[in-house]
């Protein structure tokens, strides 16, 4: 795979927790522990704006727990979040997806028994027909949906998922999913989508059609903040890379130089005994459930 | 000889079917419906709505000394009430706490119901009587007995019947317009996956929220028309077993589908009926020794046909008699 | 294999015997009844609670006892004749007198064909009736009404343990649980009167333990036997082809809530809807224990219940079973894959889940009357057990039980009887409200 060019040619410091142009989202002090283990402690760290940011670290880094804390589906004990210079600590999830931070889950999730068209039509916020009242007068919403009804076919073509339509999502292979559950984010206007091991799952003929999606995504200005394990994408994809071990962040920086950071390589050497900076972490994770 | 038997069985069990007691059963099912089939709740105090329902409407023209209209209001307020009361702390929890709370809770208003210090306005255990008398001088059925085709009906039954199935008919128009409203299908999704449903913006407690309350005022509206048939308020008409028949219709009809709980009110009654007329046609014509069966156990029958239907359905039939196997498999993969 | 088929022949023997017992109607005990109730000023009828009575026959004591929530005393008396009841006026509670204070005694006679003699005591009433007992201060009132919650606590316990095992291990909430309870009362009322085999007519004549009966307690042992076997029953042929099919755990659940209907109205079409008395220990007087007092069948009862919840305890912490069931309940994908047969264990579950049930339930037939609806009421006592200690947690539901039992009792000082049960279910909603995962579940638990 070739580097692919990069928009920006980002030139920030090369330190956790360095300061960015246009920080999207900033995080302060945030931590979460269970019973004794700390999970998360982020002392400080800024996303920028309109880039592709990969999130890594060894199993067990505190990658999908300080997902959660951002989006608020988990509580931290400390620490503020500013997404977009707005304080958001503490707001609910769904708040903060009406804002505009959209995330995707590791096991993903897309409603079975809907079909296709309909998860697309969930992804669109400030709909007047979900509120009761409202929802029981069609004309109220009618044109409403017909405008959302069309960029979610716009979408779903987009995504190579127009002849799946009508069909029940629950029918969907893992990695149409995983587009529908991508595409789906999009209907929300997002300012910035948080996908979690998008690539997990994914047979190897789709994954390039996925890594162009999120590609297509920034090139649409919206930030992309992912987890992943596939060395080979984060290469691939990523302007800018943080690397978590054991809750913290220990390393930031374009690709190019992380891999030759000797605190990550310690932090990989220290969980997995072979030096090879190889990550193939996500393999057991094949099996999409529907479990949470 | 026999075959007259039979036949009034069958004619009994139509009459059933269309029935004062199907009837409020479906409306009951529909508001489950809601709980169970769109949103998911796992409600199994759907008698103590009906209760609330019910008191409502006694107290109000019983004691507040207010007309039909108020009374009937006060009734929706008391099952909002209740909704409101349980979804606070359960909605949040898992599932099942709502399951534990919502049967609980079913017990505890009708022990309140019937307690002493409650008696001001509630009568205790006596319950409020002779309120519908008026009412039922009121309608246009004032002749002993109706018959309508083979089925047979007094005049309170005639009304429930009547307005009872009208009322149905406008609830599921109403389901019908909900449910296909951008906000049941928000209501679908946070069946399937509330966490999905909340990472799109979606704020899942307050459509469960919604969801309980109108349920929960529809089991109102069942618990009013009960009562308006039989013309007194009693406590311990409301226990927990008459959650489980609505459950049954539901699931017998096809849990979230509009017409479900019309359709599984009129199978399970007239089943019901019949069974229970075979059964009574045994003790009749002392085929078993009164050992074995006699007149009395005829009614405890009625709760295990219940159960036993509600176990089946549920292991292998649990989209209902209608419904479509394939679509209830794919959340399971 | 041949465990399951002697586990198998027990349980058979229980329905077998339970469904030829409305046939024989033999075992209908009589008894010696009062119903005292009085008219209070806005005319409705009051029971009065709490009120002492000693039964003599031809001037011997044959019990003694109170009466109970609804007003009435009943007391089981073994055969026929003329008993005499004494009611002790000191128990009445203030601003109610006998009509006639003279008279202190009445007879009921218990004749052939009319089981329960029925005595009259007719009682008047002035303003301001106190509907509990009185004489006895609150602090003092309040340690008797402790130990007979924590009696009650201990019982209820016994069920929440299988129940929050089964939870851990499955994650379903057994609704039906309330039918295993009441299976082992019915099982051990059952062996109690006609013995192992003594509902085959030809069978009655043997010496015990087959026919005529057996002792109570050993009864009571093969009734918890018989509840391991329904355990296993219901685990074997109904939830693990449902686990083995995929059906979902709240789909499950709901089947529980079909079972548990099925089972109670066909325990009761087996039983009768009238309430009943086990053959042994019925009248026993109170003994006193400084402050509080109790009848020595249920300070046994407890001290057998908090060697049976010791040894639960302990079998969960020392032995490899117990810790595989802990294992179970904490991680099951874990458990698996270290090994751990995890069917076995949940089989285990159930069959101990069901034989604690059962137990519990002859413990509470012990202290109250045999009655078909008390499961469901337990059962809902026994949910706010569970979710006040934590759902899922075996000592959390040990602990939350004995509040609940205690909470129950001693709140009765301050509400009205009638609503002691709703008091304590309405607790648990707001232990929801401010602590979902109860007092020692852990908090990750939710979600």
């Amino acid at each position: 795979m070739t580097n692919s060019p990069t928009s920006t040619a980002l030139s920030f410091e090369e330190v956790p927790g360095s300061k960015k142009s246009d920080p999207i989202l900033t995080v302060d002090n945030l931590r979460r522990s269970f019973g004794g283990l700390v999970a998360v402690d982020v002392e400080h760290l800024e996303i920028q704006r309109g880039v592709i940011t990969a999130l890594i670290g060894p199993n067990g880094a505190g990658k999908t727990t300080f997902f959660n804390l951002l989006t608020n589906f988990d509580q931290p004990d400390t620490g503020t979040v500013l997404f977009d210079n707005e304080d958001v600590t503490g707001r609910p999830s769904h708040t903060l997806a009406r804002l505009g931070m959209i995330r995707t889950f590791q096991l993903t999730k897309v409603m079975s028994k809907m079909t296709v068209i309909d998860n697309m039509k969930l992804g669109a916020t400030g709909q007047a027909g979900e509120s009761m009242w409202k929802g029981l007068i069609r004309p109220l919403w009618r044109d409403q949906e017909s405008t959302i009804e069309k960029r979610a076919d716009e979408l779903l073509e987009r995504f190579k998922l127009d002849h799946m339509r009508n069909e029940f999502a629950g029918t969907m292979s893992g990695g149409q999913r995983k587009l529908l559950e991508m595409s789906r984010a999009l209907m929300a206007d997002p300012k910035v989508v948080m996908l979690d091991e998008p690539m997990a799952g994914v047979n190897p003929v789709l994954t390039q059609s996925l890594l162009e999606h999120v590609k297509s995504l920034r090139d649409e200005g919206i930030s992309v903040v992912f987890v992943e394990h596939d060395m080979d994408v984060v290469r691939d994809i990523s302007d800018w890379v943080v690397v978590m071990a054991e809750g913290s962040v220990i390393a930031e920086g374009p690709h190019e130089s992380i891999g030759a950071n000797q605190a990550v390589i310690d932090a990989y050497l220290g969980t997995h005994h072979d030096s090879a900076l190889d990550f193939e972490d996500g393999a057991d994770l094949l099996n999409d459930g529907n479990t949470q | 000889m026999f075959a007259t038997d039979l036949a009034s069985i069958f004619s009994d069990a139509l009459t059933q079917a269309f029935g004062p007691e199907a009837v409020v059963f479906a409306i009951a099912a529909i508001g489950l419906n809601i709980h169970f089939g769109y949103t998911g709740l796992l409600n199994f105090g759907q008698v103590g709505f009906m209760l609330m329902g019910a008191y409502g409407l006694g107290i109000g023209i019983a004691i507040w000394d207010q007309n039909w209209f108020v009374s009937i209001f006060i009734g929706v307020i008391f099952s909002l009430g209740l909704a409101l009361i349980l979804g606070f702390p359960t909605l949040r929890l898992r599932a099942d706490y709502l399951a534990i709370v919502t049967i609980a809770a079913a017990e505890i208003v009708r022990l309140i119901a019937r307690s002493k210090p409650m008696r001001g306005i509630t009568r205790g255990a006596e319950g409020l009587n002779e309120w519908a008398g008026p009412f039922q001088d009121m309608t246009p059925w004032q002749n002993s007995t109706y018959d309508i085709g083979p089925m047979t009906y007094t005049k309170m039954q005639v009304f429930v019947v009547v307005f009872g199935w009208t009322l149905v008919a406008l609830l599921v128009v109403f389901v019908y317009l909900l449910m296909s409203s951008p906000w049941g299908r928000v209501l679908k999704a946070i069946r399937e996956d509330e966490d999905a449903a909340r990472a799109l913006g979606k704020n899942a407690y307050w459509y469960k929220m919604q969801s309980l309350m109108i349920g929960g005022v529809i089991g109102g509206f069942a618990g009013m028309l009960q009562v308006i048939g039989k013309g007194t308020v009693q406590p311990d008409t409301f226990v927990p077993q008459i959650t489980f028949f609505a459950w049954t219709v539901l699931i017998l009809g096809g849990a979230a589908r509009v017409f479900s709980p019309v359709v599984g009110a009129i199978i399970f009654w007239f089943l019901l009926t019949i069974a229970e007329g075979l059964l009574r046609l045994l003790v009749e014509t002392d085929w078993l020794p009164t050992s074995i069966l006699n007149a009395t156990d005829i009614g405890d029958f009625r709760f295990m046909f219940m159960g036993l239907a509600l176990m089946l359905l549920m292991i292998f039939r649990p989209q209902g008699i209608f419904g479509d196997r394939a679509e209830m498999a794919l959340d399971d993969k | 294999m041949r465990s399951r088929v002697l586990l198998l022949g027990l349980l058979l023997f229980a329905l077998l015997g339970l469904s030829a017992a409305p046939a024989l109607a033999q075992d209908v005990e009589q008894s010696v009844e009062v119903k005292l109730t009085t008219t209070d000023p806005d005319g409705e009828k009051v029971p009065i609670v709490g009120v002492g009575f000693v039964v003599s026959l031809d001037g011997t004591v044959v019990g003694e006892g109170v009466s109970n929530e609804e007003g009435i005393f009943l007391l089981p008396v073994d055969g026929l004749g003329e008993y005499t009841l004494a009611i002790d006026p000191n128990s009445l509670p203030e601003g109610v007198a006998l009509r006639d204070p003279s008279v202190t005694e009445r007879t009921a006679k218990v004749e052939a064909g009319r089981a329960t003699g029925r005595a009259i005591f007719a009682l008047e009433s002035g303003e301001g009736i106190a509907f509990r007992e009185s004489g006895e201060t609150g602090g003092i009132r309040a340690v008797q009404l402790a130990l007979d919650g924590a009696k009650l606590g201990l019982f209820l316990a016994m069920g929440a343990i299988g129940l929050s095992l089964i939870y851990g291990t499955t994650g379903l909430t057994n609704f039906a649980h309330s039918e295993m309870i009441v299976f082992g009362m019915m099982a051990a009322y059952f062996f109690n009167f006609y013995g192992l085999a003594g509902f085959m007519g030809f069978l009655a004549s043997w010496p015990a333990p087959f026919g005529g009966g057996v002792n109570l307690i050993f009864a009571g042992l093969i009734a918890m036997v018989c509840g391991g076997g329904l355990g296993w029953l219901l685990d074997a042929w109904l939830f693990r082809p449902m686990r083995k099919i995929g059906i979902g755990v709240y789909s499950q659940m709901i089947v529980t809530i079909g079972l548990s209907i099925l089972l109670r109205y066909f325990l009761k079409y087996l039983f009768g809807g009238a309430p009943r008395f086990y053959k042994d220990y019925t009248a026993q007087t109170d003994i006193s224990l400084g402050i509080a007092s109790t009848t020595p069948k249920d300070l046994v009862a407890m001290a057998f219940s908090i060697i049976v919840l010791g040894g639960v305890g302990f079998a969960l912490t020392r032995t490899r079973m117990g810790k595989a069931m802990r294992a179970v309940a904490d991680n099951r994908d874990l458990a698996e894959s270290s090994g751990i047969d995890v069917e076995r264990v949940i089989r285990l579950v159930w069959i101990a889940g069901g034989a604690l049930a059962a137990l519990g339930g002859v413990l509470l037939g012990l202290s109250e009357v045999l009655n078909w609806l008390l499961g469901f009421r337990m059962l809902l006592l026994i949910f706010a057990g569970v979710t006040l200690g934590g759902l899922g947690t075996a000592y959390g539901a040990l602990l939350g039980c004995l509040l609940v039992g205690i909470g129950i009792q001693v709140s009765t000082l301050v509400i009205p009887i009638e609503l002691k049960n709703a008091g304590a279910l309405l607790v648990m909603i707001i232990v929801l409200m401010v602590r979902p995962q109860g007092i020692l579940g852990r908090a990750s638990r939710i979600g």
